[in-house]
């Protein structure tokens, strides 16, 4: 196959994927409403205190945000396993793992990016300055991605397990561990006014190593699951 | 030419089929025959790759297809149980979709043309979960309008369709097999086919052998 025929093919798959969350709105917004309510329920259950809120606000979002992608995984290739384009989709004249990059990578147009650009207004009612809120975006546009990549792992192995939305947690949780805690980190030492560059390039880091390595994971577990 | 040589399938504890042998020329048309649960969806998978062999080997031109999945691919179409359509994407959507990700660049008035041909004239930009079984069955089949592909692996085509659609599938396939390509495929429907060269592989037979064999 040539080059050309092969980025039309990954465009086509990227276009194909956004194509299919706007027509079904409805799952989109399950995320990114779950995201908003869960923020939103910590003031009412630990305390109206600003400096309290401040000071738990880049965990809580953190976490809502980890919880929000965790959920979204399930459709990820659920409906193509389903309907059979996954069958298609192995049976195409082109390397898998570039395609399922192009599948990680609208899945993260629709699901972590919303919840990059909601940020800010969390951010906000929580008693964020417009520093930490900034950051915040950064290590979410940073970390998401990371959560979409290794997500798909999980997502890939599970395919067609009964249950298989528990197990995909247990998997995937242990691997998100670092990316929580290196984007909380980060805001929590701009906050108290230490360095997080640290921080950042690790998560940029992980971004590399993810993007790199966990197609090609992915690719491998979808042959298997299809068998 | 398609080389199948010892192969062997299980699926969970249960052997469907051993030792199957056989050769596949260019112009060739090989029917599976065989019980519910004899293994022919499973034969036909093997054949594409999509399910590992137990035992031997599928060969394309004479290496193995394992060795060479994306020209394997290149000249391969699979038609499966499911259809393969996203049912919130219309029929010329997903025609153009699958051809594009193949790597073949039809033009609008092709895929059209594909569509109407295989009798979905009119509908073609409505999404195809407002189409009915039978008409979702030939979205799937118009990708054979399309293809140039060498070889069609097609798992019971012939299911959901109209008399008319049958037809019409049986005359693509002989002229598939007019160009010089070849075609695997099981049905439970009797279907004339005027081919050149028809095979059989009875998977129930075939057993039955190998019992006695032993």
């Amino acid at each position: 196959m040539t080059q050309p025929s092969l980025f039309a093919a990954w465009r086509a798959m990227v276009m194909r994927d956004l194509t299919l969350a706007m027509r079904r709105r409805a799952d989109v917004l399950t995320t990114v409403f779950f995201f908003i309510i869960v923020v939103s329920l910590f003031p009412l259950g630990v305390s109206p205190e600003m400096a309290v809120l401040r000071e738990i606000a880049p965990g809580v979002i953190w976490v809502a945000a980890l919880l929000a992608s965790m959920l979204s995984l399930g459709r990820l290739f659920a409906d193509d396993f389903q309907d059979g384009t996954l069958e298609q989709m192995l049976l195409l004249p082109q390397p898998l793992s570039v395609l399922v990059l192009g599948k990680v990578l609208a899945h993260w147009l629709v699901s972590g990016v919303p919840l990059v650009l909601l940020s800010p207004l969390l951010g906000m009612q929580l008693g964020l300055d417009v520093d930490a809120i900034l950051l915040l975006m950064l290590t979410l546009l940073l970390g998401t991605p990371v959560l979409s990549l290794i997500g798909s792992v999980g997502a890939a192995l599970t395919l067609g397990v009964r249950g298989g939305g528990v197990l995909v947690s247990l998997l995937v949780l242990p691997l998100y561990i670092p990316v929580l805690i290196f984007g909380t980190g980060a805001v929590d030492a701009a906050i108290s006014g230490m360095d997080y560059d640290g921080h950042l390039s690790l998560l940029g880091a992980f971004l590399m190593l993810a993007a790199l390595s966990t197609p090609l994971a992915t690719a491998a577990a979808l042959r298997i699951s299809a068998e | 030419m398609l080389e199948v040589r010892d192969l062997e399938c299980v699926r969970g504890d249960h052997r469907l089929f051993t030792d199957l042998n056989f050769q596949l020329q260019g112009g060739e048309l090989l029917r599976l025959r065989g019980s519910n649960g004899s293994g022919k969806t499973s034969l036909l998978r093997t054949l594409c790759g999509l399910l590992e062999p137990a035992e031997g080997n599928v060969f394309w031109n004479g290496e193995n297809i394992r060795a060479q999945r994306d020209e394997f691919n290149a000249e391969l179409l699979y038609l499966g149980h499911h259809n393969g359509i996203k049912s919130e994407l219309t029929g010329f959507e997903n025609l153009s979709i699958s051809n594009t990700l193949r790597g073949e660049t039809p033009s609008e008035d092709q895929i059209y043309n594909a569509l109407g041909q295989i009798g979905l004239a009119g509908r073609e930009d409505l999404p195809t979960q407002v189409l009915s079984q039978g008409q979702k069955r030939r979205v799937a089949l118009a990708r054979l309008l399309l293809s140039d592909a060498a070889l069609w692996v097609l798992d019971e085509p012939f299911t959901a369709l109209d008399v008319g659609a049958v037809a019409l599938l049986a005359s693509l396939i002989e002229g598939h097999l007019q160009k010089g390509h070849m075609v695997v495929y099981t049905t439970h429907q009797e279907v004339e086919m005027r081919a050149g060269a028809c095979r059989e592989v009875d998977l129930d037979l075939l057993m039955q052998d190998r019992a006695e064999q032993k």
